[in-house]
């Protein structure tokens, strides 16, 4: 009989046998505010986030607006053994994540902190602080990572403050937005914050969640986490919408949106409804001189997590095809309990060239770190 | 099929699992009271570790407001994507035919009942007076 633990040499091998991978969405989050964060916030700023908390716009006072399938949600294996969160200690997302998966990009997402918040210029104090964070205990410690701008994106012109702060810094490779925002995000309240980012050469990542005050749905707050997961699509749909309509794609020719953690599998039937509407309306919303399915392909790349899985499993094909192989960036949500393993989230056979795109170039690309 | 010995019985407790290889195959060995299970270490979904799930109860609902809970702590909860498997059978609660995690039986067997040179016991030695887990695989 033998019992043993895998080893880490066979954790090695393996990740030796896997594609290279780019992951572009991890979440990590801070051992402790107090003392990962507050070394980059300002005296004024630390009294009030322990006298009044973080207030967040949103229907509820604290925590998520729903509950999630797991606890923080996440897996339940990421807790490090060092203790703390999942997602909070560098040395064990690399023996857990980053080296068995062969992780060569890992683009970082921190979420539930400094934005959606409703006291602006704490807002803008917070993202500062957790844009610092982000280079101290992350990016220039594992060069594979990559850090995202965070912005107080309610007040645009704070966050044109913040984005020319950090432009042309090779930590930050795109500007983050949360999906639920007070207002559509196609609105002119935001273009500040795109114009910037196209002046900085950054993508505008958009990922799901947020703090809109609205209900996920267009039809009221709904009863179940799931209607929530479910919802993030739904959400995600009326943003790409809004600035699609809006004429956001005209106004910034070299704006590239990135959409994360929203699955994909809605865009053809979004786009093709666009395009109908948009040959019988087109004198209502002149600004748009081209079909939408045209400007979502030479703008909008969607992040694959959490796949679609459908049970005819080449019908994930087709859609694939549909929005063009060179528009999905793969994303594993680490370490979220929605997450899409590397060498099993894809379930249909696919040539090399597809595989790289998908799994690692396209993501490259995008960013400018081809070699 | 080869028998392997895992171990002594009271080296897992009633409610407890544990994970051990055998012939490089990870196995998740569950204790329903006195009952015992091996179900791979693999999610058959996406492949996470079984073994480090939560063991819960199985949730129905007759009509929409109506609810029964049975089957407690006989059921693991996958500790990603919250897939359940009966530990019993290996099936999973959402499409018990289709998507089930691989089993291997588990027996409880006296001391004297493992002398017949059947088992391998590579490294544990089966030198106590008592009851062993002896897994086919």
């Amino acid at each position: 009989m033998n019992i043993d633990i895998l080893s880490h040499e066979k954790n090695l091998l393996k990740s030796r046998a896997r594609i290279a991978v780019a992951d572009c969405d991890i979440h990590p989050s801070p051992k402790s505010v107090e003392i990962e964060i507050f070394p980059f916030l300002s005296k004024r700023w630390q009294e009030y986030m322990k006298t009044y908390g973080v207030i967040y716009r949103q229907g509820f006072p604290t925590g998520p607006a729903f509950p999630k399938g797991q606890p923080n949600a996440a897996r339940r294996d990421s807790y490090p053994t060092s203790g703390g969160k999942p997602g909070s200690d560098l040395a064990f997302m690399q023996s857990q994540h980053l080296g068995p998966n062969n992780i060569q990009l890992g683009v970082l997402n921190p979420l539930q902190c400094a934005q959606g918040v409703q006291n602006q210029d704490f807002s803008a104090a917070y993202c500062n602080a957790v844009n610092q964070w982000q280079i101290e205990q992350w990016t220039s410690k594992d060069h594979r990572l990559k850090a995202s701008l965070m912005v107080p994106y309610e007040d645009p012109l704070a966050s044109v403050k913040e984005i020319e702060k950090w432009a042309g810094n090779e930590h930050f490779i795109q500007v983050l937005l949360l999906s639920r925002t007070a207002e559509p995000l196609g609105q002119r309240k935001y273009w500040p914050i795109y114009d910037a980012a196209c002046k900085a050469g950054l993508p505008v990542a958009i990922h799901a969640f947020g703090y809109g005050g609205a209900p996920v749905t267009g039809g009221g707050w709904p009863s179940f986490y799931i209607e929530e997961m479910v919802g993030h699509a739904q959400n995600t749909q009326s943003l790409l919408t809004s600035m699609v309509i809006e004429g956001v794609f005209e106004k910034f020719p070299t704006l590239r949106l990135i959409l994360v953690e929203a699955g994909f599998a809605w865009l053809p039937a979004l786009s093709w409804r666009l395009d109908k509407l948009w040959d019988r309306m087109r004198d209502e919303i002149p600004q748009v001189s081209r079909p939408p399915s045209q400007l979502i392909r030479e703008h909008v790349w969607l992040t694959t997590q959490p796949m679609e899985e459908p049970e005819v499993s080449n019908q994930l094909l087709d859609t694939i095809e549909w929005i063009g192989w060179e528009n999905l960036l793969f994303a594993t949500d680490y370490p979220h309990w929605d997450y899409d393993d590397p060498s099993r989230a894809m379930p249909i056979k696919i040539d090399k060239h597809q595989k790289e795109s998908f799994f690692l170039n396209n993501a490259l690309k995008l960013y400018g770190l081809e070699q | 099929m080869p028998k392997y010995i895992i171990g002594k019985v009271d080296q897992i407790p009633p409610g407890d699992r544990k994970l051990v290889e055998i012939r490089g195959r990870q196995i998740a060995i569950f204790n329903l009271s006195g009952d015992f299970f091996g179900i791979l270490d693999r999610c058959p979904h996406q492949g996470a570790s079984l073994c480090k799930g939560r063991i819960v109860g199985l949730v129905e609902s007759e009509e929409p407001g109506q609810y029964t809970f049975s089957r407690q702590n006989e059921i693991i909860r996958c500790p990603w994507h919250g897939w359940e498997f009966d530990i019993r059978t290996g099936r999973s609660r959402c499409e018990p035919n289709k998507i089930r995690a691989t089993q291997y039986p588990v027996t409880v067997n006296d001391k004297d009942q493992l002398t017949d040179g059947e088992y391998i016991t590579e490294t544990f030695d089966v030198d106590v007076a008592g009851q062993y887990l002896v897994i086919t695989v």
